[in-house]
């Protein structure tokens, strides 16, 4: 066992781990931050993902031991209060989820996108969150979520500070009715 | 799955990590982002007795200048490469495959010095190394050395680097005249890894092709040149004819293996259709 000390989600811990366990472990089961999911066993599916200062990482490839010394945010320390991140907001907003499991890897890599990226185009978001993986939700309402998330945190809070309008393709996820008929029938 | 139990350590500088591996008993890993490292101990593929992390040694991390070359420092991370202005410089091509790996969690992680050493055959930088004729810098026990890259890649998933060895950095000599590159890479959509890839590097002189290399990415066990395409293009017309038919000569002596993504003709087929694409693009065709 070897001692770390760690700020997560803005409050320090120090703990002892083993040098084998993986960040997202120790997150889930030392510190209970089970908002962070395991998706599989390979690095590819991005469900893990958090950052680590300040950088998007997968959890699962990245020993807590690494950590030691280092700021980790996790989708628990994203919103303010009962604020939500916008990010968070917009998948909600647009639908950007079914089940939800890969929802909180979505997020933590969608916003480190916005960072390097403030106003990326369908494909930039799309290529920007290639290491999450969705089964339920054909991306394309995560798109939408992220380009309008985009264009809120550009436009400051109320969407209207410089002037920007979301871009057009952004709206509420009516129009993928067509794509899942059982819903449009129940409208 | 969790990595079996193992021993770390954490050195600070060189010697130390040094030592660190010779102490480290029968079965000792050096560990840079671990993006590889990391999966194959989940996976118990590897199941090391001690781990050596180099993420706090000093001096390996970033890009300088040396005159002739620019070094690139073993731990740089690929997005250290992806924003390094002496790299979109002097060798745009090694940004441009790095682009390519994997996704912006793994590039933030995942480093240029341990993306060689792991030799992945469908790993994008192995080709690209050996196109730009880059040297490695390796130090051990017994000193420094250094190493071309047409000896640095020696089987599947082996290099150069002995045991007790480190990679500390990667020497891309600077291209004098009018040189263009382009790295063309063919994957499925929800897998970076490279089915087949192409590092075309030419010098274009009078309107003719003075000078090729191409790297080839997974036509073999380890990345290979294409030769008998560099031999057809030296002096020939910058026309779409002329690479055209060179290019049909990629596959020549490669012997890439069968998997579930590409049967081995196949990949001769995209290896022949990628070098065309790579190096048009390169000559500015
Ligand atoms: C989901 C996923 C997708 C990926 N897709 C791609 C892709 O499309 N293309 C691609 O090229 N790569 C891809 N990779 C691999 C990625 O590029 C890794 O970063 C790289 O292979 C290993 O780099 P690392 O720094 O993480 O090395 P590590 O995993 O830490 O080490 C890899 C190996 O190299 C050895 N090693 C590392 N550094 C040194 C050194 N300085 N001296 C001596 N030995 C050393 C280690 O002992 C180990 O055996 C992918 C990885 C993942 C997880
Ligand atoms: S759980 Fe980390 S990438 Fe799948
Ligand atoms: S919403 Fe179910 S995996 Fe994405």
């Amino acid at each position: 066992m070897t001692p770390i000390t760690v700020r997560v989600d803005d409050a320090s811990y120090t703990d002892d781990v083993e040098p084998r366990t993986l960040l997202v472990h120790y997150l889930r089961e030392q510190l209970g931050k089970v908002g962070t999911v395991v998706g599989c066993d390979t690095s590819n599916c991005g469900a893990c993902t958090v950052h680590l200062d300040g950088e998007a990482v997968k959890s699962c490839t990245v020993l807590a031991i690494q950590a030691d010394g280092c700021e980790v945010t996790t989708i628990e320390g994203l919103a303010r209060g009962a604020e939500l991140h916008p990010v968070q907001k917009a998948f909600h907003e647009m639908h950007g989820l079914q089940c939800g499991y890969c929802t909180p890897g979505m997020i933590m890599a969608s916003i480190d996108l916005l960072k390097d990226n403030p106003d990326p185009s369908d494909d930039e978001v799309r290529e920007g969150i290639e290491g999450n993986l969705c089964r339920c939700t054909g991306y394309q309402n995560i798109v939408r979520a992220v380009r309008s998330a985009a264009a809120e945190m550009r436009g400051g809070s109320d969407g209207t500070g410089d002037g920007s309008v979301p871009p057009a393709s952004v709206s509420p996820a009516v129009v993928d009715t067509a794509a899942a008929p059982h819903v449009a029938a129940q409208s | 799955m969790i990595p079996a139990p193992f021993a770390y350590a954490r050195p600070t500088t060189v010697d130390e990590a040094l030592q660190a591996l010779a102490a480290g008993g029968e079965d000792v890993k050096v560990m840079a982002g671990g993006q590889s490292l990391i999966p194959v101990m989940r996976l118990r593929l590897a199941a090391p007795e001690t781990v050596v992390d180099l993420s706090k040694v000093e001096g390996l991390r970033g890009v300088r200048d040396d005159g002739d070359a620019i070094v690139i420092g073993a731990m740089t991370t690929h997005s250290d490469v992806l924003s390094d202005p002496l790299i979109a410089e002097h060798a745009p091509l090694i940004a441009e495959a790095t682009g390519t790996v994997a996704d912006r969690q793994v590039r933030h992680r995942g480093t240029f010095g341990g993306a060689l050493v792991h030799a992945d055959p469908a790993g994008d930088l192995p080709a690209v190394a050996l196109a730009l004729d880059a040297e490695f810098v390796v130090v051990g026990p017994s000193g420094q050395r250094t190493v071309p890259a047409s000896e640095f890649f020696v089987d599947y998933l082996t290099t150069a680097v002995g045991e007790g060895e480190l990679l500390v950095e990667v020497r891309v000599p600077k291209l004098a005249g009018e040189w263009g590159m382009r790295y063309e890479k063919f994957n499925r959509v929800a897998q970076a890894w490279s089915i087949v890839a192409v590092a075309a590097v030419v010098r274009r002189e009078n309107g003719r092709i003075a000078e090729a290399r191409i790297g080839l990415t997974n036509m073999g066990p380890t990345p290979l040149r294409a030769r008998a395409v560099e031999e057809a293009l030296a002096g020939a017309e910058a026309t779409p004819d002329a690479v055209g038919a060179a290019a049909a000569r990629a596959a020549e002596g490669t012997e890439p293996s069968s998997d579930l993504n590409a049967q081995a003709d196949y990949r001769q087929h995209l290896a022949t259709v990628l070098t065309r694409r790579a190096v048009s693009a390169a000559a500015g065709l």
